[in-house]
């Protein structure tokens, strides 16, 4: 797919449009399962822990970080903005098993997370601080710059050669990239995953958990598709 | 003002691996025996139930099964000069929570330590003189050998049905065993699990170099099986869903599984969920311990009398409540004195990943443990002096968890997001396989565990300090190991390789998984100015106080320490029950 279609595909989300997912983008080992209605659309979703500004930034930002095209589901197709909303609401966002207690003090970098800023408040202030430099930098917000503009700056955020105020650029990058993937590959009951088809994409069953008579079949494809929690079928 | 309970014969601290055995040995005595469990209570049903363990968000990455950090946790530093700072999220270790403890979500390896293992010290002078070993590297042998431990680890093969084939039984080397282990007296109680594709190619790659394949011992029940408590365990069926996870299928050995079950049919035995033990109560001349204080579900604290005290808690958890009940001298690194604390120690781990276009491995099947093993680097068959090392490691073709969240390998140069990160995951997820090394870890004077001046749980109490980075002897073993593994994986004409071990100078990362298996702290050994427990895992201070778990290791193992954990507890219930009960005190006169 090329970029212009993908930046089509997603100011058309933004807009907020009707937005249907073709099959001949989902790629023809891809076949969306005959009750893959129980999945929400996600323009039809209204965010819970994401104001307007935030949302449009995950969606474009979803958008590259998994950019649908014929080898399978885009991280949009797959509801992935729609996980992370649910993510930054839960207990991952709030940090809630983790120890936040101070003094938190500057370490090396082995030494492993040592932010105040939960999961949720680092996605605050990072899409914050990014709209504010792409504003400063090209007088657009990120949403709006163009797909290659936004690849470039992803990869300043992730390498850590954009600073931003109040949180570390690669902290935040680092979380959306981990929770996309996440919500990519995640059981479906989770919000993202929608339709199995990243699982499909990639060969995984999913939930069967069963495999006794398959174990010295060697070298032979798997040829049942997943299973999801809640019980539908690929 | 705390409230009393009602005074039991003996209170386990923990509900674990240890505690398991040791309340069955001494239920089975017609001991009043109390478990305190600080987690939540945890049973096959419901709590691992199908479908919602098949679930990596919440178990595998989300780590529902796991210590809460929030709730319980350490601080790190790399070198005495530094200012610690929290472990503030799980990453390189995963220590469990609730019933069952670490026991219900590993992966079922079951090694037994080699015999030169328990007596590492001895034997490196013995065979290569005392100069091999480094001025501050603090190894010891742990005062119980090998032929002594034995009877324990058959008897615990048989409490977790291990499938696997043995190579030395009685001294008779067997064909397709491992010949280095120590003699056995028995088979395995269950024949190996069946093999996956790459098994097998790591199993011809050995051949072809002249080493010796053989599987690794597994606690996933390869047959139905039945132990000796009575337990039944179902065949595993590969689910997939193995370390991090309970086990849908009663195949996983677990304290539920194999012990608790057997264990909750005595009348004399009792837990309580919820109730985190703070202190263990001393007398006023400190050399007896009079019960535990605990901290209940409700927050309020109770004292808990009781004649013996055994602590089974994960391994640095044990080093914490002695530290913060006064038992045994803290260890003091520069004037190394003091012995709680003494002598932590991790695991050194490396690895290699193939890629196969032509190969379809189905990784998504899997058990814990099904894997291809070789054992020819162990530390009983490298010359240490010509080498320049001290240690060993096992080499490993597993195939266990192939969910896609985090585990899903790439080729090298793979960008991590992008078109073209999502065509590398659909064109090699199922294309790729691994060979690792799970090595030895040697203690240092100054790798230890003492508590933290700055940072406090919720109860105000000091979390646990730990120092720890590797040393140039250990990463030597690694690089060592980095060779073997490179040439096996050459040997297989992978399409692209990916070989991670690491490199002299590198730092302790607390942030990538690497394993949960934390040595050391409140080690056993011959004399109380180096150990603090006697070879019975008894106080050398309060000797109606007993330690059990992976804190009790001198230095770590090149092997995986379950075996070795289950078979000291069940030494220690004989020592308890043949000779503590009619004769109260010191089982060893320092």
């Amino acid at each position: 797919m090329d970029s212009n279609h993908t930046d089509d595909s997603r100011r058309r989300f933004m807009k907020g449009a009707m937005w249907v997912i073709s099959a001949s983008a989902l790629g023809s080992g891809v076949m969306l399962s005959a009750n893959a209605s129980t999945a929400p659309e996600l323009s039809q979703y209204k965010p819970v822990f994401f104001n307007d500004a935030e949302w449009h930034f995950v969606l474009a930002a979803c958008d590259r970080l998994i950019p649908a095209d014929d080898n399978g589901p885009g991280a949009l197709q797959a509801n992935v903005p729609l996980f992370i909303d649910r993510q930054l609401q839960g207990d991952f966002g709030q940090a809630k098993d983790w120890y936040m207690k101070g003094p938190f003090l500057e370490a090396p970098a082995e030494l492993g997370y040592q932010s105040p800023l939960t999961p949720a408040q680092t996605y605050q202030k990072g899409i914050a601080a990014t709209d504010t430099y792409c504003q400063k930098t090209f007088g657009k917000v990120f949403a709006d710059l163009s797909a290659e503009q936004q690849d470039a700056l992803l990869t300043q955020l992730q390498s850590g050669q954009v600073t931003l105020t109040e949180v570390s650029a690669k902290q935040f990058f680092d979380f959306l990239l981990q929770n996309t993937k996440e919500g990519y590959f995640a059981d479906p009951i989770h919000g993202g995953n929608k339709n199995m088809a990243a699982w499909k994409m990639i060969g995984f069953p999913g939930a069967r958990a069963s495999y006794l008579e398959w174990v010295d079949l060697h070298n032979v494809p798997y040829p049942m598709g997943p299973v999801s929690i809640n019980g539908d079928r690929g | 003002m705390s409230r009393q309970e009602q005074p039991v014969d003996v209170v386990l601290v923990g509900l674990g691996w240890t505690n398991a055995i040791m309340g069955m040995e001494l239920a089975q005595e017609g001991l009043n025996v109390l478990a305190l469990e600080r987690g939540e209570d945890r049973d096959t049903v419901p709590d691992f139930a199908y479908p919602k363990m098949a679930d990596e968000l919440t178990y595998g990455v989300r780590y529902k099964l796991m210590v809460k950090p929030a709730k319980s946790t350490i601080t790190v530093r790399h070198s005495l000069a530094e200012t610690a700072v929290p472990y503030r999220h799980l990453g390189s270790f995963l220590p469990g929570d609730g019933v069952g403890g670490a026991g219900t979500h590993w992966n079922g390896h079951t090694w037994r330590p080699m015999p030169e293992e328990l007596r590492l010290r001895s034997y490196v002078e013995q065979t290569f003189g005392k100069n091999i070993i480094p001025k501050d590297m603090t190894i010891q042998d742990y005062g119980v050998s090998y032929e002594e431990l034995e009877p324990h680890f058959d008897f615990f093969d048989k409490v977790l049905g291990v499938s696997g084939k043995a190579g030395n039984i009685n001294g008779k080397i067997q064909e397709g065993g491992n010949p280095f282990e120590g003699p056995r007296s028995h088979e395995y109680p269950l024949p190996p699990l069946k093999r996956t594709l790459n098994d097998t190619m790591f199993s011809d790659a050995a051949k072809a170099q002249g080493l010796h394949p053989f599987p690794l011992p597994s606690s996933n029940a390869s047959e139905a099986y039945t132990n000796p408590y009575g337990m039944q365990l179902g065949p595993c069926n590969f689910c997939g869903f193995c370390e991090r996870y309970g086990c849908i299928n009663y195949s996983k050995a677990s304290p539920q599984t194999a012990i608790l079950g057997a264990l909750k049919q005595h009348k004399n035995f009792a837990y309580r969920t919820g109730c985190e033990v703070i202190k263990v109560n001393l007398s006023d001349d400190k050399k007896t311990a009079t019960g535990v204080t605990y901290i209940d579900a409700k927050g309020e604290e109770v004292f808990q009398p009781a004649k013996l005290v055994v602590v089974g808690t994960f391994a640095y958890n044990n080093v914490r409540l002695l530290l913060l009940s006064g038992i045994g001298q803290p260890y003091d690194p520069l004037s190394n004195t003091g012995t709680v604390g003494r002598n932590y120690a991790y695991q050194m781990m490396g690895g290699a990943t193939l890629f196969f276009k032509d190969k379809q491995f189905n990784p998504f099947i899997g058990a814990g443990s099904n894997a291809t093993t070789v054992d020819d680097f162990a530390i009983n068959q490298i010359d240490f002096a010509k080498e320049g090392f001290i240690g060993g490691s096992y080499l490993l073709a597993a195939q266990t968890n192939g969910q896609p969240i985090h585990s899903l390998p790439l080729p090298p140069g793979t960008p991590t997001w992008g078109a073209d990160w999502k065509k590398a995951a659909k064109d090699y997820y199922g294309h790729a396989m691994s060979i690792s090394s799970h090595g030895s870890n040697m203690s240092y004077r100054d790798c230890y565990l003492s508590l933290d001046p700055n940072y406090k749980d919720d109860h105000g109490l000091p979390l646990l300090r730990l120092t720890f980075d590797w040393k140039e002897n250990d990463l030597r073993m690694t690089q060592f190991m980095k060779q073997k593994v490179a040439a096996l994986a050459k040997g297989l004409n992978p399409d692209f390789l990916k070989v991670s071990f690491k490199d002299i100078g590198t730092h302790y990362d607390v942030r990538p998984y690497q394993t949960t298996h934390n040595v050391g702290g409140a080690i056993m050994g011959t004399d109380p100015k180096t150990s603090v427990l006697n070879r019975y895992q008894q106080s050398w201070d309060v000797h109606n106080v007993f330690v059990l778990g992976s804190s009790s290791f001198p230095q770590n193992l090149q092997y995986n320490p379950t075996m070795l954990v289950g078979a000291l507890a069940y030494w220690s219930a004989k020592a308890i029950r043949e000779q503590y009960l009619k004769h109260p005190g010191p089982l060893v006169q320092a």
